[in-house]
């Protein structure tokens, strides 16, 4: 199906089972310990062996010895495969680094030898043995250094009027600079796969990925074989955040050892290697400046950011919101990719976005104060309905506004304390911050298969469920199309024999793949009109309505099977602006003395097209919410200047946010729909929930203390010296 | 994890001897510590003696109007007991503030007193460490390190580590003594004040205990009263090491007792600077942490330490 206009009132503007709040139908298989996740599913071939990477213990360089023998001897061992022994594999698109293969080292940790072995404490213990030599290279990883090499140089991504010119004649301006520090997704099932590629011919890959497609043609270019040798089957993930958008050592390494010895092998990375083995969010450092006149109206904005990556990657483009989010005549953007030698920098949850505002949105609660204005009116101020740098492409919808009074309103915002540092219970100083999102929309092709029979509904699509609640809306979405009960439809995720989805990331999920199960399930009804000689039948409470005649689904004879999927034409792009918006509202509580800030409450109000289940949806922007809070208090990725690498590679030194740190939280959703977006009005809400949320709670710790934070994480150090006497 | 063989000891000096005879032989109790560490080859003892079931889990009254405390009563049960809530609150508020729940119900109290520093290359066996490799030189010292958490005093140029613990920084103001068994079978009595070592040249030497040595009590002296407290600041609420924590006792006429915790390699604690109480938490740690050498990362652990006894002083 091709959606290449906006849509019109359809099916599910008349929705009764979409846009409703069903519990999650993966529910009991998850709380009852029966979700099949990769490591733990013995059940699918026999003669499983365990393996156990080992990880390069410099960060740059060569290895010029593996001494293996004695990892090969120990007990239980099947074999040793080394990255000396391989030929360096191929790179797949969206990956950098090489997994594995030759003798070059390009990050600490990267993998550089498999140990297969009976059991999984014997497969630990003989990785331990291996004997490696280096020729070490100096290594840099100072992105401060990098930044002052790059400032100031370099073609714009946007530039739009005279920006400095309107610096000179603005009557307000804003010039400050802001870090953001490297992210580790820190999802709570690790990296893992089983692979039996034991024949060396056709290979099966049991692993957690967000992209089943991806992974495939990833493993198949590492490997140089036809993808068509390669089978991958995802149905549950712990998680994923973009770090398992692409393929990395796990599948690998299980492939190869698995082809070494010729049985199955499964491995999971370990928690301590995964940080600096896979990939990360890259640390920022931003420069903003911003330009009002007097009434509140921006006139310009310039917006220099660097982050790091490994030669040809991506980094973190914080300016990304940048271009679009607010108004102004003039406008420049820049984003240098400085080179350096940490692991590999990449995608993580809201790519871009979320460094970005963690800086855009302070300086927007500083040039406030600057102007007098409350933050919320000045962001009002300075809204736009068309792209602001190129305002013959209106927003598809945006109702940023709306965000911000209802939360103001909701929040209690006018009540709150305008005096920095004038407010204090107890021990401690009571702040109020607001911040703004935005999160980019995009679809992806998205593909299923929908088989009736009996009165039974199967969807089949290579689409993943990455925690996110893609088999209950998947499911809301077809039983909503067949006019079926959701018990009598099932969904089946997460392989590569079924039609290729969009995948899970960049908040395109959901509004994809429902797009992709509704294009499916209308090419069904179209089977089964023809088949039952019907023109335009309804589906409706279990039966098929037409000619006057109702005929319940379950007694149609036989098997129906219909693939098809949603191609979304150029239109969105070309014709329009698309994206997600929201409001964060925080009340936090500095401790006067220690300088500890905690959150009190916390309240997201989004606009992103129509919601298409509010228990999944609002589970997204509650975790979104936590995880701005873990960035903006206590996340840091440490880089260890000397040694090139992050060294705090646990989950006992890199600190998420706990329950205890997270108090109430509420959100509302804008009952807003997208009809440019996809046939069912929706868009993402996977992303949109982190953008802004550490802006939120740096502006509130300003209004709490008086003291401006520019570097996260807003930890006690950056303000104990300024905070007042106990 | 190396291969280890294992065994059961019921007895406290049964144990120690076994430690004695057996090469590469370590307790094992709770196993919260030791296992983490076992995995990552950070500790590589190839026998385990478990002490769990040597009968050393009961809180009694000693003689002196004082409390024995178990080597193996968790820290959950030692947290929860009357006399310890009623007596020296200051232990429960400590231990209250550590770890989790969970990890609270299997870690014991001698298992408490000798888990071993969290510093990040430590936990890295590709990285230079001089207490995990003697000689080997310390990453922690490196330009460009992460020391955001390590020590500020009583630290050396081998070694700038702290000991984790909080409940040890209770046990310190309390004036807690550490009774042993040592492999001979001799009783011995160490002070806490004497229990830890200072890094020096020998950062991989932590206590006083001899090879093989068990710890088979606590004890505490008789009640001293006063108002007893413990602050632990962290970066997220719960289920972080202590930047900086201090522990309190207060008595009505401004005397009193601190130990700091997160900023040296033992729990802290200075006579003369409590002897300062009375003028105020500047005063105190002036004299506390006189003689500091922080890193560019932690100095601010100075101003906090001070900061959060002056919050401790004025809630009061
Ligand atoms: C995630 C995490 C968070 C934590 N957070 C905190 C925190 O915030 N604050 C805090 O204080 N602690 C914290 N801890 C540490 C915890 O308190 C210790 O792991 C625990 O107290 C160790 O007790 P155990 O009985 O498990 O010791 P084990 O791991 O069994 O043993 C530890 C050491 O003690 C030795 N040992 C045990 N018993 C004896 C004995 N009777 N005589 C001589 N030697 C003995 C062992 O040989 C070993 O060397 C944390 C631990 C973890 C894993
Ligand atoms: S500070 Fe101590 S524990 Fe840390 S690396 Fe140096 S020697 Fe090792």
């Amino acid at each position: 199906m091709d959606f290449n206009q906006p849509a019109d009132q359809n099916l599910f503007d008349r929705a009764t089972v979409v846009g409703k709040p069903h519990a999650r139908v993966d529910g009991v298989l998850k709380v009852t310990g029966k979700a099949p996740y990769a490591y733990e599913r013995h059940d699918v071939v026999a003669g499983q062996l365990y393996g156990y990477p080992v990880g390069a213990a410099i960060a740059k360089g060569r290895i010029t010895g593996i001494d293996a023998s004695a990892a090969r001897s120990a007990p239980g061992v099947r074999g040793v495969v080394t990255t000396l022994e391989i030929e360096p594999l191929g790179i797949w698109d969206y990956n950098v680094a090489r997994l594995f293969g030759g003798d070059v080292v390009e990050h600490y940790q990267q993998a550089i030898a498999v140990v297969v072995a009976e059991s999984f404490e014997q497969a630990r213990a003989a990785a331990a043995l291996l004997e490696v030599s280096y020729d070490r290279d100096k290594v840099d990883v100072d992105l401060e250094a990098g930044w002052e090499r790059v400032r100031g140089t370099g073609e714009p991504s946007t530039l739009v009027g005279d920006v400095d010119a309107a610096f000179q004649s603005a009557a307000v301006t804003l010039d400050e600079i802001y870090h953001t520090p490297s992210h580790t997704h820190a999802m709570m099932e690790p990296h893992a796969s089983i692979v039996d590629w034991s024949d060396g011919d056709q290979m099966t890959v049991w692993t957690s990925s967000q992209m089943i497609e991806w992974n495939r043609q990833a493993l198949a270019t590492n490997f140089g074989i036809d993808p068509d040798r390669i089978r991958v089957e995802s149905p549950f993930i712990g998680g994923g955040f973009g770090g398992k958008l692409w393929l990395r050592a796990d599948a690998v390494l299980a492939a190869i050892g698995s082809r070494a010895v010729g049985a199955p092998v499964k491995m999971a990375l370990p928690r301590p290697f995964m940080i600096n083995n896979t990939t990360h969010r890259s640390a920022t450092i931003q420069r903003i400046r911003l330009a009002a006149d007097a009434d509140g109206k921006l006139t310009a904005i310039d917006h220099e950011a660097a982050s790091h990556t490994l030669p040809g990657g991506r980094g973190e483009n914080a300016t990304a919101q940048t271009p679009f989010f607010y108004a102004a005549a003039n406008r420049r953007v820049i984003h240098h990719l400085v080179e350096m030698h940490l692991p590999e920098a990449s995608d993580m949850r809201a790519p871009g976005e979320t460094s970005g505002l963690m800086a855009l949105e302070i300086a927007m609660d500083e040039m406030a104060e600057k102007l007098g204005m409350d933050p919320v009116e000045f962001r009002i101020r300075n809204d736009t309905q068309v792209n602001p740098s190129d305002p013959a492409i209106p927003f598809s919808e945006r109702h940023y506004v709306e965000c911000l009074r209802e939360g103001a309103n909701r929040f209690g915002w006018s009540d709150r304390n305008t005096t920095p540092g004038g407010r204090r219970e107890g021990m401690w100083l009571i702040g109020h911050g607001v911040a703004g999102a935005y999160r980019g929309h995009l679809n992806l092709k998205s593909g299923a298969r929908a088989t009736l029979s009996n009165g039974r509904l199967v969807i089949e699509t290579d689409m993943t469920d990455i925690g996110t609640g893609s088999y209950t809306i998947l499911t809301q979405t077809a039983a909503e199309t067949m006019g079926l009960p959701m018990g009598r439809v099932e969904v089946r995720l997460g392989n590569s024999a079924w039609p290729v989805s969009s995948g899970s990331g960049g908040q395109f999920g959901a509004s994809s793949s429902t797009a992709g199960v509704y294009a499916a399930c209308v090419a069904l009804r179209e089977k089964i009109g023809e088949r039952l000689g019907l023109q335009n039948p309804e589906f409706r409470d279990g039966n098929v309505i037409g000619n006057g005649e109702v005929t319940p689904l379950s007694e149609i004879a036989g098997e129906f099977s219909a693939e098809d999927s949603m191609n979304f034409g150029e239109f969105q792009s070309k014709d329009y602006l698309m994206a997600t918006f929201g409001a964060h509202f925080v009340e936090v509580g500095v401790h006067v003395a220690t300088g500890e800030t905690r959150v009190r409450r916390m309240l997201a109000v989004c606009d992103a097209g129509r919601i298409l289940n509010p228990i999944t949806a609002r589970s997204q922007v509650i975790g979104g919410m936590v995880m701005g809070t873990g960035g903006a208090l206590s996340e840091e990725l440490a880089v260890d200047l000397e040694h090139g690498f992050f060294a705090n590679h646990d989950l006992a030194s890199y600190e998420v946010a706990v329950h205890a740190d997270i108090p109430h939280q509420e959100v509302i959703f804008l009952d807003t729909l997208d009809n440019v977006a996809t046939p069912l009005k929706s868009k993402g809400v996977g992303e949109l929930g982190l953008c802004g949320v550490a802006a939120a709670i740096a502006n509130a710790a300003y209004n709490a203390t008086g003291i401006r934070v520019r570097q996260y994480p807003l930890t006690l150090d950056r303000m104990i010296d300024q905070l007042p006497e106990v | 994890m190396r291969a280890f063989s294992f065994e059961r000891a019921s007895e406290p000096a049964q144990a120690a001897a076994r430690a004695a005879e057996v090469p590469g032989a370590k307790f094992i109790a709770g196993g919260t510590n030791l296992l983490d560490l076992m995995k990552l080859e950070i500790e590589t003892p190839v026998h385990l003696i478990d002490v769990s079931a040597t009968g050393l889990d009961r809180i009694s009254s000693t003689a002196g109007g004082g409390l024995r405390i178990g080597a193996m009563v968790t820290n959950t049960d030692l947290a929860a007991d009357a006399t310890v809530r009623r007596d020296y609150g200051v232990l429960t508020r400590a231990l209250m503030a550590g770890a989790s729940g969970q990890l609270r119900n299997k870690a014991t109290t001698a298992g408490n007193l000798l888990q071993r520093t969290r510093c990040p290359y430590f936990y890295d066996t590709a990285m230079p460490c001089n207490k995990r490799v003697p000689g080997a030189g310390c990453a922690a010292l490196g330009k460009g390190a992460f020391s955001r958490q390590l020590g500020i005093i009583g630290t050396s140029d081998t070694c700038i580590a702290t000991h984790p613990s909080d409940m040890a920084v209770a046990l310190r103001v309390l004036d807690a003594e550490v009774e042993t068994t040592t492999p001979s079978g001799a009783s011995r009595t160490i002070p806490l004040d004497e229990f830890y070592r200072l890094p020096g040249d020998t950062p991989e030497i932590e206590t006083a205990l001899m090879p093989g040595e068990i710890i088979t009590a606590v004890t505490l002296p008789p009640p001293i009263g006063g108002r007893q407290s413990y602050h632990k600041v962290r970066d997220r609420a719960s289920y972080a090491f202590a930047l900086v924590s201090v522990a309190l006792i207060e008595r009505e006429d401004g005397t009193g007792r601190v130990a700091l915790g997160g900023v040296a390699p033992e729990p802290w604690r200075r006579p003369q600077a409590e002897a300062a109480l009375p003028d105020g938490a500047n005063a105190v740690m002036s004299r506390l942490l006189d003689g500091a050498t922080p890193t560019e990362e932690n100095a601010f652990k100075i101003t906090l330490a001070e900061r959060t006894l002056a919050a401790m002083l004025a809630e009061g």
